[in-house]
């Protein structure tokens, strides 16, 4: 049995501390006036702020005074609901991030169970341990939803009465895109995969007293049945959640593409959370071979993931329609150090370091080349999100960097605490001595 | 030049790996071993030198890659430049997104092509090429171990029967 070390405890206590307090910050120094917004950009960057008047002047003179007077206006409080977002969606951003990691570890774990996989079965409680996430972290993102409907924040434009009253496309899509019907699919979801991790995780535990393999076969049957119903809500899922923060826009490999991003950062921490359970001492089973395979799946993964980037943007930067060119536009322009940035975290780095055979053998290189895809994803999901709720206004300060220490240190917490409730070796996988023996 | 061989026949391959282990462990020089299919660990049994092709795979690939650079910036920017798409062909780097797709699956071509045919050249395959296995029946369901005779040939004979061969053979090569 595993013991959640203290000082790891208090490690994720304090990680907690420091982001709710950065949080905080974050939430209170939002501005509450149109007066506070200008001021706070302007105080932000002198010199460019009065380059701009000056421009705008410029404009005043030539141009119908009331007209310009009423963009201007709509144009400031426009500027006020993105720097009134940025600690919502710093906050939103890290909530996904963390949820996202724990249900790519469900859909992997699935994965292993409806492949039968000889390999894996040593790795379970670890996965079950990550998977149980789901709950304090399916709530937190419900929660927040919940909070973006009763209007606390603009990060879904499309929840705005008065904004789809002007937008014929929003009209359009208004059966789909409501927000009972968003809720009630959320629920749908959470529910579903909730459902799934707790039946699973209760036939895993009940097949280790057992003294036959029917706990196994219902397993296998519940997995398979799960990845159907993951594949397809999954895919709803990211539209929902993540694309509908750009709800003029669409892709159709977008599904996929968060899939990908899931399951590479829900594999390397899996790889992360062995390496440090072997590194105490426990699995001792546990050899390089499963290291190196865990390895492998975050190589494959981290290409899968490149693939689709590049195909999402490479079809829309050729046909060039301006509806969809946009989106790249506004992340080429406005994101660019981080657009970028996370194709070299993601793609480049772990091709590099995880190319030879021997370096994914190599725990420190694995664990290295995992905090980076860990921070690249993170980044993934910020500029899936952040240009269309805080635009050109972004910045990775203490809002952000607040969220991610709160979540990392709950996540942190709740896995670690859901590892000491079984032991962390199954014993009647019948598989598990093929596991043992597993050998590259 | 005449030397003596033994050839020991196996038919199954995990009797195979606990032979050769043994025999290696007596400090007898294995020449080689004949299978119809990859046995999984048998380099590493027998002491054999890593394989190199990875790393021939890997200079291959980024061949590959150049190649395809060079030939599109001399095809699509320099020979003869198009307007794509109202994406005029004068810079490759503005039209790198569009030649991607190229890059990569000549990268692929050319590791894999190439890792093949020094595959073949290396391990002396080429067409009309006689076949070097003694016995038809390692294509099927035999694996030969060919080992030299130094010393005691006797013990020899009896650790390969007892390592559980089913037929041994003394060959002059």
């Amino acid at each position: 049995m595993y013991t959640f070390s203290n000082r790891l405890k208090i490690g994720a206590l304090i990680l907690m501390g420091i982001g709710i307090l950065g949080m905080g910050i974050g939430f209170v120094s939002a501005p509450t006036t149109v007066e506070d917004a200008k001021a706070m950009v302007a105080a932000h960057d002198e010199g460019h702020g009065e380059a701009h008047a000056e421009e705008v002047d410029h404009g005043v003179a030539e141009a119908d005074h009331a007209m310009v007077a009423e963009h201007d206006a709509a144009h400031d409080e426009h500027l006020l609901h993105q720097l009134q977002n940025r600690p919502w969606s710093a906050l939103y951003v890290a909530a996904f991030f963390f949820f996202m990691i724990a249900l790519g570890v469900l859909a992997f774990y699935a994965i292993q169970r409806a492949a039968q996989a000889g390999w894996s079965p040593l790795l379970f409680r670890v996965m079950e341990g990550i998977t149980a996430y789901l709950v304090p972290g399916g709530i937190i993102i419900i929660v927040i939803f919940v909070l973006s409907i009763m209007h606390f924040n603009h990060m879904f434009v499309w929840m705005d009465a008065e904004v789809v009253a002007e937008d014929a496309l929003l009209q359009g899509k208004a059966g789909y895109l409501n927000p009972t019907f968003f809720l009630i699919r959320a629920a749908i979801f959470l529910g579903g995969w909730i459902l799934y991790r707790e039946v699973s995780r209760k036939l895993s535990l009940a097949q280790d007293a057992s003294d036959d393999d029917s706990n196994f076969k219902k397993n296998f049957r519940w997995s398979a049945g799960f990845l159907v119903f993951y594949l397809v809500t999954e895919s709803i899922m990211s539209w929902d959640w993540i694309m509908s923060v750009d709800p003029h826009w669409f892709s159709t490999l977008f599904g996929w593409y968060v899939f990908a991003s899931m399951m590479v950062s829900g594999i390397t921490v899996i790889a992360l959370i062995t390496i440090y359970l072997k590194s105490k001492g426990y699995l001792p089973d546990v050899n390089d071979s499963h290291i190196h395979d865990l390895a492998k799946f975050m190589f494959g993964f981290s290409i899968f993931w490149t693939y689709l980037w590049f195909s999402q943007f490479m079809l829309i930067w050729y046909a060039n329609i301006p509806e969809e060119v946009t989106y790249f536009v506004t992340r080429i322009e406005d994101f660019n150090l981080p657009f970028f940035g996370m194709v070299a975290m993601n793609f480049i780095f772990p091709v590099l370091l995880l190319m030879n055979s021997d370096y994914k053998r190599i725990n420190w290189f694995v664990v290295m080349t995992g905090i980076v895809i860990l921070a690249g994803h993170y980044l993934d999901v910020f500029n899936m999100i952040m240009p269309a709720t805080v635009g050109d206004q972004w910045a990775i300060g203490i809002p952000e960097i607040g969220a991610v220490c709160f979540f990392a240190g709950l996540f942190i917490f709740w896995v670690f605490r859901a590892l000491t409730k079984a032991p962390l070796q199954p014993k009647r996988n019948p598989f598990i001595e093929e596991s043992r023996h597993f050998h590259y | 030049m005449a030397s003596k061989v033994i050839h020991a026949y196996y038919n199954d391959d995990d009797i195979l790996m606990q032979a050769v282990k043994k025999v290696k462990a007596t400090k007898h020089h294995i020449e080689e071993v004949y299978c119809p299919f990859p046995v999984h660990g048998l380099d590493k049994a027998m002491g054999l030198a890593p394989t190199r092709i990875a790393i021939t795979s890997f200079m291959y690939g980024c061949l590959g890659l150049i190649v395809s650079i060079v030939m599109m910036n001399y095809i699509m920017i320099d020979d003869w430049p198009q307007d794509i798409g109202g994406k005029p062909s004068f810079s490759y780097i503005e039209n790198m997104p569009a030649f991607v797709p190229i890059m990569f699956e000549l990268t692929v071509f050319f590791a894999a092509h190439l890792m093949v045919i020094t595959f073949y050249l290396r391990s002396r395959l080429w067409p009309f090429k006689e076949s070097e296995n003694p016995d038809p029946r390692t294509t099927d369901d035999h694996f030969v171990m060919e080992i030299e005779v130094h010393g005691d040939e006797k013990t020899l004979m009896a650790m390969l029967k007892e390592s559980g061969a089913v037929e041994i053979n003394k060959v002059e090569k």
